[in-house]
């Protein structure tokens, strides 16, 4: 049955003993088949460049530390001996030891010379590369991949929070909400405003989208043992959010989910101002684990993208300015972790992109697309052709559990 | 053809209803802008002097608070909170003025190159910043040239902390040297990315350096306020899109900028913004051709480009193709409900806070917090979201109440604040709702009443 008019129907009958069957029955038919299987994928897009160098420390590499004299301080721990973790990183340890965490390093979108960041973003999401304008994209390459598999239901991918994605949007029915928002109306309001909404197609979908999750929200249960954030822990409230909600659509019939994560900019006093974003993103990979149980979290890929990575060098105020390549983080029970994946260019001034950034070793639609094949048996020239048009996939790197 | 005055204060304007007075036609609304500002007097802000004032006081405690850490940081915190009054002013005030201003295409100019000119506060000290730079630099500027109104954003303090340039110092320069500083990008990008030429001209990692380097000595403090120092300038010549700008202090700079705006680059970015912020955002051709040979035929005039603007058959549209973004939907929804500008100044924090701040938030967007320097989105589809829609309508079926006491009967309030614009549709069902509270509800949620 399809799930807009199921869930209408019983809209209709407006009482709330009707609303755990009708759930129920939504978790079974995801039960009979959901087309994508039982992994889940996980996207997380770091706005504002986050800065690998930083995150992800290559303090082997003999050049390294002469780039970064205010950088350097503190390590959150040894991961294999060339790479170190920031310290804001150092809660990520035992995932690394279980192998449940992973990054690639000197990666990034086609994306080139330019450095801004909304076009950096738009291609990181488009999927696309410099060949292809990017006013004349208009979907998000996780769209494009829910778009080959047939018989997919909108609740199958979520984007969550107030922001847009455009990596989830174009063609295919997606859902989005702010786990904050619950609307609340009387049945004869809600005929009303379906009756105004009716001839404008953009308010029609997104009322009867806001209906229809305020419905199915209001009576599903977030999961075992919540403990949000608590009193002091501020910087987290609203990630803690995000993920539990994330986390409970993913422990039901979810299959994908992405969200964003911001505040990487750092220009200027990197030392303190990376800080904060890379504890939210611990937290949030903590959180996404804890809150989804051994079993969900067995068959979960968290992929953090950025839209580029940032100069070798500090500048002249503490911060890095806009770069090439930069990391990947990893994390998840379907990942092959506790490895640094990618080539190493070095940092000798004649390896860096344009003597200033890191230089590009692989492109990041590579590991999204080889994730997407091991995870959901997507083709290879589905990927190639129409997923991420122009990619030529790079043998297998073999990143899956 | 006489323009549609419903159209002019709903398309061009803060909405409808509006006194007789207000400036409907495109030659009364051109008059007005070129005339003086007169809702600043009426709703001041709090003065830059005396906010500055304030955070010398909150340096000196925080000083003494490091020197003497036994007597504790109790005085600087309370610095710190009556360092952040200033900001809640003008928030309301920011408001009061676009809801109680007659002239609603100048408050809409204001939020256009506010956005366009993007800040925010860098830190819980500076959040009165970004309303300075409206009043100093964007308000009195709106119908000059752009150079001018480059120039004055470029050198504002809100623009030079919040885009890093208070911390770039010339590599080369005397306390570069001296105290072993360095450049920063951040400003010199995004004013040739975002604010001039856009990101699809022909420029390089080149032109932004040299731009970098050029603006060293742009500087900020709680003393002076913005200031040039010299011993931060880089010195020699710099070369930004071919041409070579030498010279000492700031005539360089200010020359720089003023051939930025004079672009062909920039006049086509700029042109397309206008035409996709007021009208469709899918702009006719030949609208945003009509104001582009305006801006350049008039050396970046701006009055000439919004007179392309209002005068264009293309900005007249009957249909209504653009969603009002969250802070418009507050200030139309507030002018419908009849709320007058005191009224709102004279709101309790907590009250403008949870009856206004936080539910924008909750729609999508935060109040004078754009998501990066190039503002926020115009698309629609940004805005009228499930979650974003989901906000205004929780907004517009709960909080009227709470701001206005009796509310104002549905099918009243529909002709009133949409005028000719209203449908059929929607007067049908503002009638037929169960009680007044959600007949209200039902008109501000509206798709009548979300687009422009």
């Amino acid at each position: 049955m399809d799930r807009r008019f199921f869930l209408r129907g019983a809209a209709l009958l407006g009482c709330s003993a009707a609303a755990h069957p009708w759930l129920t029955t939504v978790t079974l038919a995801a039960a009979d088949g959901n087309e994508l299987g039982d992994n889940r994928l996980v996207v997380v897009i770091l706005r504002g460049a986050m800065d690998g160098l930083d995150a992800v420390r290559p303090v082997g590499d003999g050049d390294f530390a002469a780039y970064r004299p205010t950088l350097l301080e503190g390590s959150g721990g040894n991961l294999d001996g060339f790479f170190a973790l920031h310290p804001a990183l150092a809660n990520l340890m035992p995932l690394w030891d279980a192998g449940e965490l992973g990054f690639v390093h000197a990666t990034s979108t086609p994306y080139r010379d330019k450095r801004s960041h909304f076009d950096g973003q738009d291609m990181l999401e488009a999927g696309t590369g410099m060949d292809v304008p990017l006013s004349t994209v208009r979907d998000g390459w996780l769209n494009r991949m829910l778009g080959t598999v047939p018989g997919l239901r909108a609740q199958t991918a979520f984007a969550v929070g107030q922001e847009a994605i455009p990596l989830l949007e174009g063609p295919t029915p997606v859902m989005t909400w702010a786990p904050e928002q619950k609307l609340q109306l009387s049945a004869q309001s809600r005929l009303l405003l379906e009756n105004v909404y009716h001839d404008d197609p953009l308010f029609r979908l997104a009322a009867t989208d806001a209906m229809e999750l305020s419905d199915m929200l209001g009576e599903a249960s977030m999961g075992e043992g919540m403990s949000p954030a608590k009193k002091g822990q501020d910087n987290f409230a609203d990630i803690d959010r995000l993920v539990d909600f994330a986390a409970a659509r993913l422990n039901e019939d979810t299959r994908i989910a992405t969200f964003s994560l911001s505040g990487w900019d750092t220009h200027k006093g990197q030392k303190d101002a990376i800080a904060k974003p890379l504890s939210r993103l611990e937290r949030v990979i903590l959180r996404m684990q804890d809150q989804m149980g051994a079993g969900v979290w067995g068959k979960t890929l968290v992929l953090c993208m950025t839209e580029f990575g940032r100069t070798a060098r500090e500048n002249g105020t503490g911060g890095t300015d806009h770069g090439t390549a930069g990391a990947m983080v990893m994390a998840g029970g379907a990942l092959k972790g506790g490895k640094v994946y990618g080539r190493w260019p070095g940092l000798a001034e004649a390896a860096l992109y344009d003597r200033r950034d890191l230089m590009p070793t692989s492109d990041v639609r590579n590991w999204a697309a080889w994730a997407m094949r091991g995870m959901y048996g997507l083709d290879q020239s589905l990927l190639e052709n129409t997923i991420f048009p122009g990619l030529i996939m790079d043998p297998d790197p073999g990143f899956l559990a | 053809m006489m323009p549609d005055p419903d159209l002019a204060a709903l398309r061009f304007g803060t909405g409808l209803p509006v006194p007789a007075s207000a400036p409907l036609t495109p030659e009364a609304m051109l008059d007005s802008l070129a005339g003086p500002d007169r809702i600043v007097q009426d709703f001041p802000i709090p003065d830059f002097d005396m906010v500055m004032g304030l955070l010398r006081s909150g340096d000196a405690l925080r000083k003494e608070a490091r020197r003497n850490p036994a007597k504790g940081r109790k005085p600087y915190d309370a610095a710190v909170d009556k360092s952040a009054i200033p900001a809640r002013i003008s928030a309301r005030v920011t408001i009061a003025r676009a809801v109680a201003n007659p002239d609603g295409f100048r408050e809409r100019l204001v939020s256009f190159w506010t956005d366009h000119f993007s800040t925010r506060s860098r830190s819980q000290f500076q959040t009165y910043l970004p309303f300075a730079l409206a009043e100093q630099a964007v308000r009195p500027r709106l119908a000059g040239t752009f150079g001018d109104l480059l120039s004055a954003v470029t050198f504002h303090p809100a623009m030079l902390s919040y885009l890093d340039q208070t911390a770039s110092y010339g590599p080369g320069s005397k306390k570069g040297l001296s105290q072993d500083r360095g450049l920063n990008e951040n400003l010199a990008r995004e004013l040739i990315e975002l604010h001039t030429l856009g990101v699809d001209a022909a420029y390089s990692q080149a032109d932004v350096r040299q731009m970098a380097e050029l603006l060293t000595g742009l500087a900020f403090d709680h003393d002076r306020g913005f200031f040039f120092d010299k011993a931060r300038a880089e010195p020699g010549p710099e070369q930004v899109l071919g041409v070579e700008y030498a010279g000492q202090g700031m005539a360089p700079i200010l020359a720089a900028l003023h051939d930025l705006a004079l672009r062909p680059e920039t006049a086509a970015h700029l042109s397309r913004k206008l035409a996709v912020h007021f009208v469709s955002d899918e702009p006719s051709a030949p609208l945003v051709e009509a104001i582009r040979a305006a801006y350049v035929g008039s050396g970046g005039d701006l009055l000439a480009s919004y007179q392309a603007l209002l005068t264009h058959p293309d900005s007249w549209t009957p249909f209504l193709l653009k969603a009002r973004q969250p802070y418009d939907f507050i200030v139309a929804s507030l002018r419908a409900l009849g709320l007058t500008g005191q009224a709102i100044v004279d709101m309790d924090e907590k009250q403008f806070r949870r009856l206004i701040q936080n539910p924008m938030q909750s729609m999508g967007q935060q109040f004078k917090g754009p998501p990066g320097p190039n503002g926020w989105p115009e698309e629609a589809e940004a805005w009228i979201t499930p979650q974003g829609l989901a906000g205004r309508i929780t907004w517009a079926m709960n909080i009227p109440g709470r701001l206005t006491d009796p509310l104002p009967d549905p099918v009243k309030l529909a002709k009133a604040a949409l005028g000719s614009k209203a449908s059929e549709v929607l007067l049908w069902s503002a009638a037929r709702a169960e009680n007044i509270r959600e007949g209200v509800g039902l008109v501000l949620s509206s798709p009548d009443f979300n687009r422009r």
